[in-house]
């Protein structure tokens, strides 16, 4: 009896390590555990045993009983491992495919410029002002310290509508509306953005719309040397730390002193080029100390009040930046001009 | 202004600085020199050369063969095709290995079988512009005067070995439109001092008061007249020098007499216009505003029509010249003049600017008198002329002037602290420092303890307030030593308003959903302006538009954004979208300010969703771009008050467009654009949007609050209902919103059927209910009262029965 019990494990454990699938597998336990398996006859012919005999029949029968369970869940556990990996090799996928593409649009180039602009004087403490685009001739020349048969009104021949009204040819007067408000209380710290319009040809540097970007800030004790360093901080931040400024003397009726801001060139590092033109530098805004008069008109004492201004356009800034080589681009609204500004910038 | 680096030599000594650095330093201190034009660049080899002989070339009827003389053992054959050299010329020679500018290269040549070693040079070959050029010589070749010097270097004969610095004057330096100006401003830079030009004037016994009478009607335009008569002038050339400082500077030689009025005018910025005496036909000289209709031909030999805003000199009767403009052709100065009566005076800005502008003709005279001269140089400038007319047109000059003058000359005299002056610029300057620099600039000063009084030089007319001596200060200490701070005072809040914010948080959430944002035009034309209008304003028309396709501000974007999508549908770029926000333009009678409206816009055309290698590929239609707009409401909390109602609109399908509401009140409208236009526009199926983009940013919005998550489930009853093809859904909606009362807490349609299965007129439209108390568990029975109540509702309200 010992003898077959001991040719059954074998037997029984060769056919599972045969079985190739968990239906065999199943086959092979239904066969030899079953009610009419070879086992359950064994244990049937225990009767005829000793006493003795008896519970030493009864262990070993446990033992290979034990056996063969181990073994049948070993291999139940390896059969169904390969079943689902051949399940999972078969939903194998191109994983260089495309996929599904998700809708992204992004802002315009000139808007880019404009809210990064923002942003930084908002944190240094500015606020954004706009005003109308159709401007009375007061806000937008005679506040300005330019009167009416003032030469420098030939400097930006204009759009009028009526002799009275015009459409605005730089974001100033939003700057004269502002400091109006203010009613000769400081301090004001206003950044005005907007679109502009002057007499030009469209052309790839000129465009009759085009986009302006103007501080101001007005209280006791603002010094020239307040616009240098508020300049210095604006240039490192929008054209990188490594560039430098200088200050050139320069006119502009309502400022007084005033100055043209360059940037050292990029492109040659200031040894000059074609970019530059050979000087080693970039003109890229006008600013100086806002004009008596200027502060007068609006209603400020300019004893006790001094104040800086600065302008620069968007659309030069742009084209300095990402070498856009002609202004026409930003009001084509090209696509493939469009979406080459829809990433995010370092 | 073009100045000559060799001509400024005359005024200040320059030894030690380039032309370069000098460039730099000018740019530095306040004026942009725009450019540094060396003259002679990329010329070699040219000299000056005699014509010993000239003859017919053999072979050909328009060359000459000529022998020259270059200074060399034995002269040289040159065959010249200009129709002026002649035997006994002196001229210049390019010999055979010289180079011309355009790196052209003399080399040996047989022209028609005869040796040419070399080539004899118009002055356009050496590199000049043809209108700087004098006449005789501009259709051919140069001619030297008798006493230059045979085989000597012809350029630097010319004054071309010279450097042209190019400044770009800003209004206020018009005192930089003469040499002379430059010149005090070159010594302030380099703390140097001025030589002045030389005058001396030998006094003739007879007057010029016995030739000539001065009056002056228009005193206010013209304070200052000075006249001086020149007896027996030679008109001639005028010296090589001087016709090739006036070439430098952009001037053509004339004469003697001409060149010297154009050349006191480049030296002291004061124009001058000389008279044939002979020929002014009387012997007086009457300043004065012309008559209505006047007429007059000036030298350019055009009649002009003049009105009573024109100042004229008139030899009272007739004018004989547009005052500060340009002389009469009547009493030009010609080969045959022989008394000369010079004028030097001081004309409005204003009254030269008129006329200037009402006949096109703006001249360097009236560019200097529009931007104002000197009142201290009208005289000398004429004692200067005079005194050259003397020395090179052997002129005798009569004893004194003849002089109208009610012009009163005061310099400006401005005082300044020097706390104020550190105070606005940031420095901490000494007083020695401040007066360094005004004496530099050649200002009077004086200094009584921490107040400086400064007496500006009339040349320097802009100069009136404290601020202007400041930018003095500036610019001549360097705004480079100036330090670099930040602004200390009172400390503000920067920030965006609430619209700036909202404005903001539009244009992410549409560019989110896939637009682009684009930038259009403001200007358009009549005939696009009240296209897609949202309501019927008025539209503004430019009093002087540039062109007719840009004549007018729009009332619209829509009309822009299509012209968009046509630009890249051309370029085969046909599926996407693109939004902008902008302002649109209403005329408003009796304000005077037009109204301005903040308008957003959309148009989005082709296929919209795709997936190519899955083979998705979804067209745009009317539902995409309202889920963006309902999204783009839901972002900013305004969807409750948004209502959508079918509307008709022209240049919209009529099928296919609503009007969008908030609380009512139409704010815009979206659908597809009608077949006729995006046919015209060759679009594809194209669904736009437009709406005040003001209204929905200024719409209340109930703060964010929050709401409890329901403890209890909720139960969903779903009904498919067949109704009247024309019931909206929107209006089904709103009665089952209605007759749910407070426990329907959503509704949705999730299912529409319009096809042949239905009765004709009919269609099926299922929506899901959902119920729910915040209270407690609903029971069937409870949401079965409700329910009932909502299907007799659309029975009775909208003719909608259960699907049975
Ligand atoms: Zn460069």
């Amino acid at each position: 009896m010992q003898e077959r019990l001991q040719e059954l494990q074998t037997e029984v454990l060769q056919k599972i390590e045969q079985s190739e699938n968990l239906k065999e597998l199943n086959e092979v336990r239904v066969a030899y555990l079953g009610k009419k398996g070879p086992i359950t006859e064994v244990l049937r012919g225990m009767g005829k045993l000793s006493a003795e005999e008896r519970p030493k029949m009864g262990a070993l029968v446990n033992e290979v009983r034990e056996a063969i369970s181990v073994k049948l869940e070993e291999k139940q556990k390896e059969l169904e491992e390969a079943e689902v990996l051949e399940k999972l090799a078969s939903e194998t996928i191109d994983v260089t495919l495309p996929g599904r593409p998700v809708k992204a649009g992004s802002h315009h180039p000139l808007t880019k410029i404009i809210e990064e602009i923002e942003d930084l004087f908002i944190g240094m403490g500015y606020q954004v002002a706009e005003g109308p685009e159709v401007e009375k001739d007061y806000y937008n020349f005679e506040a300005l310290n330019l009167p009416k048969g003032h030469p420098a009104r030939d400097m930006q021949d204009s759009f009028y509508i009526s002799e009275e009204i015009l459409l605005r040819t730089h974001t100033s007067p939003v700057q004269a509306r502002t400091m109006e408000k203010h009613q000769g209380k400081g301090p004001v710290k206003i950044i005005c953005p907007g679109k502009v319009y002057r007499r030009d040809n469209d052309d790839a540097t000129h465009s009759h719309q085009f986009m302006q970007i103007e501080g101001l800030v007005i209280d006791e004790n603002i010094r020239m040397s307040d616009l240098k360093g508020t300049l210095e901080v604006f240039a490192k931040k929008i054209f990188g730390e490594d560039r430098e400024i200088r200050l050139r003397p320069s006119f502009f009726p309502f400022t007084e002193p005033s100055v043209e801001m360059d940037i050292s060139c990029k492109i040659c590092g200031g040894k000059g080029c074609s970019v530059c033109k050979g000087t080693g530098w970039i003109e890229i805004l006008g600013a100086g100390m806002v004009h008596p008069n200027v502060l007068e008109m609006a209603g400020f004492d300019s004893k006790k009040y001094t104040g800086f201004a600065f302008g620069m356009g968007p659309e030069r800034i742009a084209m300095l930046k990402y070498g856009i080589d002609d202004i026409r681009h930003f009001y084509t609204n090209d696509v493939r001009f469009l979406t080459q500004f829809s990433r995010h910038e370092e | 202004m073009f100045v000559s680096y060799k001509w400024l030599q005359d005024y200040v000594d320059l030894s030690g600085i380039t032309p370069e650095e000098l460039a730099e330093k000018i740019t530095k201190s306040g004026i942009e020199v725009e450019g540094v034009e060396t003259l002679n660049e990329g010329i070699k080899g040219v000299v000056i050369g005699y014509v010993v002989q000239r003859e017919q070339h053999p072979n050909a009827d328009k060359l000459n063969k000529c022998l020259v003389d270059v200074g060399e053992e034995a002269p040289i054959q040159i065959i010249c095709g200009a129709p002026n050299v002649a035997q006994g010329q002196k001229v210049a020679v390019a010999k055979v290995g010289a180079v011309l500018p355009g790196n052209f290269k003399i080399k040996r040549a047989k022209l028609r079988g005869e040796e040419s070693n070399g080539m004899i040079c118009s002055l356009q070959e050496l590199g000049m512009e043809g209108k700087i050029v004098p006449k005789e010589y501009a259709e051919g070749i140069f001619v030297f005067p008798g006493d230059a010097e045979v085989g000597t270097d012809a350029i630097g004969a010319l004054n071309r070995d010279d450097s042209i610095l190019e400044l770009g004057l800003t209004p206020n330096r018009s005192d930089c439109l003469s040499m002379l100006g430059v010149a005090y401003e070159v010594a302030a830079i380099l703390g140097r001092e001025v030589k002045l030009p030389e005058v001396r004037l030998e006094s003739s016994s007879e007057m010029a008061s016995d030739y000539i009478d001065i009056k002056v009607e228009a005193k206010e335009d013209n304070p200052l007249y000075v006249a001086k008569v020149i007896r027996n002038v030679k008109i001639a050339p005028s010296p090589l020098w001087m016709q090739t400082r006036l070439m430098a500077a952009g001037i053509r030689p004339h004469n003697n007499v001409v060149d010297i009025t154009n050349y006191i005018l480049l030296e002291y910025g004061q124009p001058l216009h000389a008279f044939d005496y002979d020929r002014l036909g009387s012997k007086e000289i009457v300043v004065r505003r012309a008559t209505e209709g006047e007429t007059m031909v000036t030298l350019d030999d055009v009649k002009r029509t003049l009105s009573a805003d024109h100042l004229v000199i008139s030899n009272g009767k007739e004018p004989v010249a547009l005052a500060g403009v340009m002389g009469g052709a009547n009493s030009e100065v010609s080969s045959e003049t022989t008394t000369v009566l010079l004028e030097s005076a001081y004309f409005s800005g204003a009254a030269v600017r008129k006329a200037s502008k009402d006949h096109g003709l703006r001249s360097e005279a009236s560019a200097r008198f529009e931007k104002g001269v000197d009142p201290n140089r009208v005289r000398v400038s004429g004692d200067r002329a005079a005194y050259l007319m003397a020395k090179y047109a052997d002129g005798e000059v009569l004893g004194g002037s003849v002089e109208a003058d009610t012009l009163t000359v005061e310099p400006a005299v401005v005082s300044i602290t020097l706390e104020k002056i550190n105070r606005v610029l940031g420095t901490e300057l000494s007083m020695n420092v401040i007066e360094d620099i005004f004496s530099r600039l050649q200002f009077d000063t004086n200094t009584e303890e921490d107040t400086i009084t400064v007496t500006v030089p009339t040349r320097r007319g802009d100069i009136r307030i404290e601020e202007d001596l400041i930018e003095e200060v500036a610019r001549l200490y360097g705004y480079d030593n100036i330090p670099k701070t930040l602004p200390e005072g009172s400390s503000t809040p920067g920030h965006l308003t609430g619209y700036q914010q909202k404005r903001r948080v539009v244009r992410h959430f549409l560019e989110g959903a896939g637009l682009y944002q684009a930038v259009t035009y403001s200007l358009t034309s009549e005939e696009r302006v009240a296209q897609y209008a949202l309501e019927n304003g008025e539209a503004i028309r430019l009093a002087m538009p540039m062109s007719e396709d840009r004549s007018m501000l729009r009332l619209s974007i829509v009309p822009q954004l299509l012209e968009v999508l046509k630009y890249n549908s051309a370029r085969q770029n046909e599926n996407f979208g693109v939004y902008e926000t902008g302002a649109v333009f209403l005329a408003n009678k009796g304000v005077e300010l037009p109204e301005e409206r903040e308008h957003l816009a959309a148009a989005i055309t082709g296929v919209w969703h795709s997936h190519s290698w899955q083979g998705e590929k979804k067209p745009v239609d009317f539902y995409v771009l309202k889920g963006i707009l309902e999204g783009l409401f839901n972002k900013l909390g305004v969807s409750s008050q948004i209502n959508y109602v079918q509307a008709k609109m022209d240049g919209m399908h009529p099928g296919r467009t609503a009007e969008i509401l908030l609380n009512g009140a139409k704010i815009g409208f979206v659908g597809q654009v009608h077949p006729t236009v995006q046919k015209n526009f060759d679009l594809k199926d194209t669904f736009v949007f437009e709406l005040s983009l003001k209204a929905v940013l200024e719409a209340s919005v109930e703060p964010l609050h929050y709401n409890a998550i329901p403890r209890f489930p909720s139960i969903t009853r779903d009904i498919a209902l067949v109704a009247e093809k024309e019931t909206a859904s929107g209006q089904l909606k709103e009665i089952i919103a209605e007759a749910g009362g407070k426990l329907l807490k959503d509704v949705q349609v999730f299912d529409l059927y319009e096809g042949d299965r239905m009765e004709a007129g009919k269609k099926s439209i299922a929506f899901s209910l959902k119920y729910e108390d915040p209270e407690k568990t609903l029971t069937d029975e409870e949401v079965t009262k409700v329910h009932e109540k909502v299907l007799e509702a659309l029975k009775e309200k909208a003719r909608a029965v259960l699907r049975g």
